[in-house]
């Protein structure tokens, strides 16, 4: 569904991404990994065309994304750090985005995520008044909003509480069962042990190993996927 | 496109330095109008007064905004929308709010003050300068991501248009006196929107006979209809390379 093909990128001196290739398919659940400034976040924005790679190119269902945009239609995107108007309201940020994407699939959302956030009672907030996790409640919320074929979570889990996690845990799983490309980056690795199918795992902008669970811990030994992680990373 | 245009309207006309700048400027020209006894004299003040102001206040306005938008920029790059639209939205939204500005505070009374014809030019100067300066401040703002540095070079870009410039053409003027330099004359004062449009509308006045010999050049080069026609194509492919400059620049921008 999603090909990466010998994707690099430079900031400045810095590699972020050093011939990257993927292949994700529909089904999948990719957990992406890997110490902090290894290029995961470049990676999801470069699928997103958020960045531009400096050489190599990725596909989507086949068609090359320089060129493309409509092919975000498709994605729903929770980032890191989901930054959004100031003066703008919960309400008005949802209306905003079910406007511009209105013309996507036959015009249905799913607010479910919404509803059991809580959010609906905040509608009225400004975005400047929130708090991390209230922020992140929006995101999550956003990126599930339009029953998307592929979800990119960029550390969903991050700040939020512990019922709130679970909450989003749950919907995942439920999306995942749908056979949708989940694609997630964490560092709380126990959260995710029963949820992703593959493992790609990143260093320094290089793609060391994109793994099946079942042979990553056959592998290494290891049952845990923290653990079989923590032994990979202490091999390097 | 129209979706994001209609946003980026919202958000503009909800922040009070929009409204600010149209009373202010309405304010300026009915007391000047109302304080020189000749329609003329009192166009002239306010001329002056327009071409600094509205270059600052168009330049300084957008780039603040761009910088302040840079979350919503973000969030809509995310989306199935096209840069190209995101971009030229905001565009729209600004150059469209400052001409509605600059219509009503500035073009209104003008309009009601002085002959047709003069008003309507200097009022079609201000508009077309409003919206190159919204043009070169996207430029100013999308090439660099430090806030400001981007409202440096935006501050350094408009003294440069209504002060450096000029300076700089008075400098060569007299360095070389002895040459003919009109035909210089008319070719540098293309290269600076302002000077251009002061150029025209005192044209349109009568006190273009007091401008000397280099008057006479430009009265023989931009008063007749097809200088005019030219001058106003130049203003506004200075628009358009600006702002085709700054599109290409964010089609390209990491977010």
């Amino acid at each position: 569904m999603i090909i990466a093909n010998n994707v690099s990128k430079k900031f400045g001196k810095l590699k972020a991404l050093n011939n990257v290739s993927v292949t994700c398919n529909k089904g999948e659940c990719i957990a992406l990994v890997g110490p902090n400034g290894s290029g995961k976040t470049t990676f999801i924005k470069s699928i997103l065309g958020m960045v531009v790679p400096d050489s190599g190119f990725i596909t989507f269902n086949g068609k090359n994304i320089v060129h493309d945009w409509l092919y975000r239609r498709h994605i729903g995107y929770m980032p890191q750090i989901g930054r959004y108007p100031d003066n703008m309201t919960i309400g008005q940020v949802f209306n905003m985005m079910k406007d511009i994407r209105s013309d996507g699939k036959n015009g249905q959302t799913d607010e479910s995520l919404a509803e059991k956030f809580g959010l609906n009672e905040l509608l009225h907030k400004r975005m400047r008044t929130l708090s991390g996790g209230t922020r992140q409640k929006v995101s999550a919320s956003l990126a599930f909003l339009f029953d998307p074929d592929v979800l990119i979570l960029d550390e969903p889990t991050a700040g939020l509480d512990p019922v709130a996690s679970e909450i989003l845990k749950e919907k995942i799983t439920g999306e995942k069962s749908k056979g949708k490309l989940i694609l997630i980056t964490s560092h709380v690795l126990s959260e995710l042990d029963d949820l992703i199918t593959h493992i790609i795992y990143m260093q320094d902008g290089n793609l060391l190993f994109h793994k099946k669970i079942g042979d990553l811990q056959k592998d290494t030994g290891e049952q845990k996927l923290s653990r079989a992680i923590a032994s990979v990373m202490l091999k390097k | 496109m129209k979706k994001i245009i209609k946003y980026v309207f919202a958000d503009i006309l909800r922040n009070k330095i929009v409204l600010g700048y149209t009373i202010f400027l309405l304010l300026i020209s009915m007391s000047v109008f109302n304080l020189e006894d000749n329609s003329s004299k009192g166009l002239l003040s306010l001329l002056n007064i327009i071409l600094i102001i509205v270059p600052l206040v168009s330049i300084i306005f957008s780039t603040i905004y761009i910088y302040n938008s840079a979350e919503f920029i973000e969030l809509l790059v995310s989306q199935p929308l096209k840069r190209k639209h995101i971009w030229g939205s905001l565009f729209t939204g600004l150059a469209g709010s400052l001409s509605l500005s600059f219509l009503v505070g500035a073009g209104l009374p003008v309009m009601i003050y002085t002959p047709m014809d003069i008003g309507l030019v200097m009022t079609g100067m201000g508009l077309l300068l409003t919206v190159i300066f919204v043009a070169i401040a996207m430029f100013a703002a999308v090439i660099t991501r430090d806030k400001a540095k981007g409202i440096g070079i935006s501050i350094f870009l408009w003294l440069y248009f209504s002060l450096l410039f000029d300076g700089l053409v008075l400098f060569i003027l007299f360095q070389f006196e002895d040459y003919p330099l009109e035909k210089f004359m008319v070719v540098a004062s293309a290269l600076n929107p302002i000077d251009l449009g002061r150029i025209l509308i005192l044209l349109k006045m009568d006190i273009s006979a007091l401008m000397g010999y280099t008057g006479a050049v430009f009265r023989d080069f931009f008063g007749t209809q097809s200088g005019f026609i030219i001058a106003i194509g130049i203003l506004l492919s200075w628009i358009i390379t600006t702002f085709w400059l700054s599109l290409r620049k964010f089609n390209r921008k990491d977010l």
